[in-house]
């Protein structure tokens, strides 16, 4: 399966966040790269998603369906803004 | 009041088919009556979300394939091995519900008020979203000049010619480039998108075009990786991914 | 009750398969899906290795040294946590009890590590006594890359996360250190019997 971007994640974000945040900004904690989450690289098919760095492939965001719950582990991104 | 229309847009509704139009043999769109429909951007999507008897489910997202204030509308093509789309394409029915939340993006959309000109770049299925944003443009009346490229395996799987053929002319130009199959006679572009295809088609750095490139992954990398070889900013092209096989 | 899809079943399940082979909530498929967190890595098989970390020590085995040792053709059955179950899987594989009987330890875990950073924790009665391999063809083909291959852990009686892709050794371990998924929410161990799907299960 390829991988895809954060524009297929745009709705789980939505339900996270209770934002749209595929135009937030975000900080690579790994490499310092910034870009728009639109452009995380995404993996979709796993046990969880997974959004990586396109600069350095590091993980950004994971996020797990815990029995209906989502759990969301941003430690990859040293900082996360929503578009103004 | 307010409050409540935002909770309704961030959850799951279900939305009633009001019809199912052919395209080609692999592709049908589904016309939706959704209530309370806030209005969309061309180039966002819908998240649908299938359930069985049993509870198991399957979520797919699909662009929306009408321009705003339009009936919301979507395109999808029946995959070979695909769990969701033989059924929207080949049991859904009108008067069927359909699941569905949305609408979603902020990234990959395009209005008259971003300007142009405008190039959209489309592989197969990747179409659909770029069709929104020249219906948009058509019916907000605007004469930015758009150069629509649109790589399908053979003439039989361009979704929407007719539609297509007609909307060119004037500052409209659609290329066709067929990879697999080209009919007799074809005079018109015959391989994938490469850097050559690319720098005859795509406008030159200088006019600073909008670019929007939706498609399989490989298509998408390929093309943005060649729009910004030949100079275009990377923050004017703008990339949706589907998948090579979707899911 | 939530919305039904008129006529919607998914993808077909063969529910011929007798139930005692079908952990609780798992579904039996033919397909073989590909499921990963990562761009699948591309490593040369001249740069290839696999190493048991003990400490300051490693062994380590070349590509060529991997393939000269014993190895074994198994057929077992597989649980992935996200609920699809493949029967009768057959592969070929050097037992990891092959490759830590060349190593003194007393560890009792491992933290298998992978091309690509993916990690997984096992206890060490989970690897050994024939319970895991280190498999390299699949079906009878070379382990296909999206796969896992060259080379993947095997480890059926635990769900197929603990199976890493892309692995490159194990790392023996005092601790029970929670690798990739298990960091994410999933069970520490991952009993399929027991659905330990995620912490706390």
């Amino acid at each position: 399966m390829d991988a895809l971007d954060g524009n297929a994640i745009g709705g789980l974000m939505l339900e996270i966040f209770s934002a749209e945040m595929t135009t937030a900004t975000g900080t690579c904690a790994g490499c310092g790269a910034v870009a728009v989450l639109a452009e995380a690289i995404v993996y979709l098919e796993a046990p969880g998603t997974v959004a990586r760095c396109r600069s350095c492939d590091s993980v950004l965001m994971v996020v797990v369906d815990v029995r209906g719950t989502k759990c969301v582990d941003l430690r990859g991104l040293s900082s996360l803004e929503p578009a103004a | 009041m307010a409050r409540a229309a935002v909770q309704r847009r961030l959850t799951w509704q279900v939305a009633t088919v009001d019809d199912v139009v052919h395209e080609t043999p692999r592709v049908k769109t589904i016309v939706l009556d959704v209530p309370d429909w806030p209005g969309h951007r061309a180039g966002q999507h819908l998240d649908v979300r299938l359930t069985a008897e049993d509870g198991y489910r399957a979520e797919r997202e699909y662009s929306i394939a009408s321009a705003p204030g339009e009936p919301v509308a979507i395109t999808v093509e029946r995959l070979e091995d695909g769990e969701v789309s033989p059924y929207l394409t080949e049991e859904l029915r009108g008067g069927d519900g359909l699941e569905l939340r949305g609408p979603i993006g902020g990234h990959f959309v395009w209005g008259p008020e971003n300007g142009g000109p405008l190039l959209l770049i489309g592989g197969g299925s990747g179409v659909v979203p770029l069709r929104a944003m020249l219906r948009h443009r058509e019916r907000a009346g605007n004469d930015l000049p758009v150069r629509l490229l649109y790589s399908s395996r053979s003439l039989d799987d361009v979704i929407y010619r007719e539609e297509l053929d007609a909307a060119s002319g004037g500052v409209v130009e659609v290329i066709y480039t067929l990879t697999r199959e080209q009919p007799p006679g074809w005079t018109g572009h015959a391989r994938r998108v490469d850097s050559e295809l690319l720098n005859e088609v795509a406008w030159p750095p200088d006019e600073d075009a909008r670019a929007f490139v939706c498609g399989p992954t490989s298509f998408v990398e390929t093309v943005a990786d060649g729009l910004v070889a030949l100079g275009y900013p990377p923050v004017r092209v703008k990339t949706e991914r589907f998948g090579a096989t979707g899911r | 009750m939530s919305f039904v899809s008129r006529g919607f079943r998914g993808r077909r399940r063969d529910s011929d398969a007798d139930p005692n082979r079908v952990p609780p909530g798992q579904y039996v498929t033919d397909g073989f899906p590909v499921l990963s967190a990562g761009p699948t890595p591309h490593t040369p098989l001249e740069e290839w290795t696999f190493s048991i970390a003990n400490g300051g020590e490693r062994k380590s085995w070349t590509w060529e040294e991997f393939r000269a040792l014993p190895s074994e053709t198994v057929t077992v059955d597989i649980h992935c946590v996200t609920r699809w179950s493949k029967l009768d899987t057959t592969w070929e594989g050097v037992s990891v009890d092959t490759l830590l009987e060349q190593v003194e330890h007393e560890a009792p875990y491992v933290l298998a590590f992978c091309d690509g950073g993916y990690t997984t924790n096992l206890p060490i009665e989970d690897v050994t006594d024939g319970k895991a391999w280190v498999a390299f063809v699949y079906d009878g083909e070379p382990l296909d890359p999206e796969h896992g291959g060259p080379a993947r852990l095997l480890v059926p009686h635990l769900y197929f996360w603990k199976s890493a892709k892309w692995v490159r050794g194990l790392a023996l371990r005092d601790e029970n250190e929670p690798g990739f998924w298990e960091t994410y929410g999933y069970h520490l161990y991952g009993d399929p019997w027991r659905e330990q799907r995620y912490s706390g299960d």
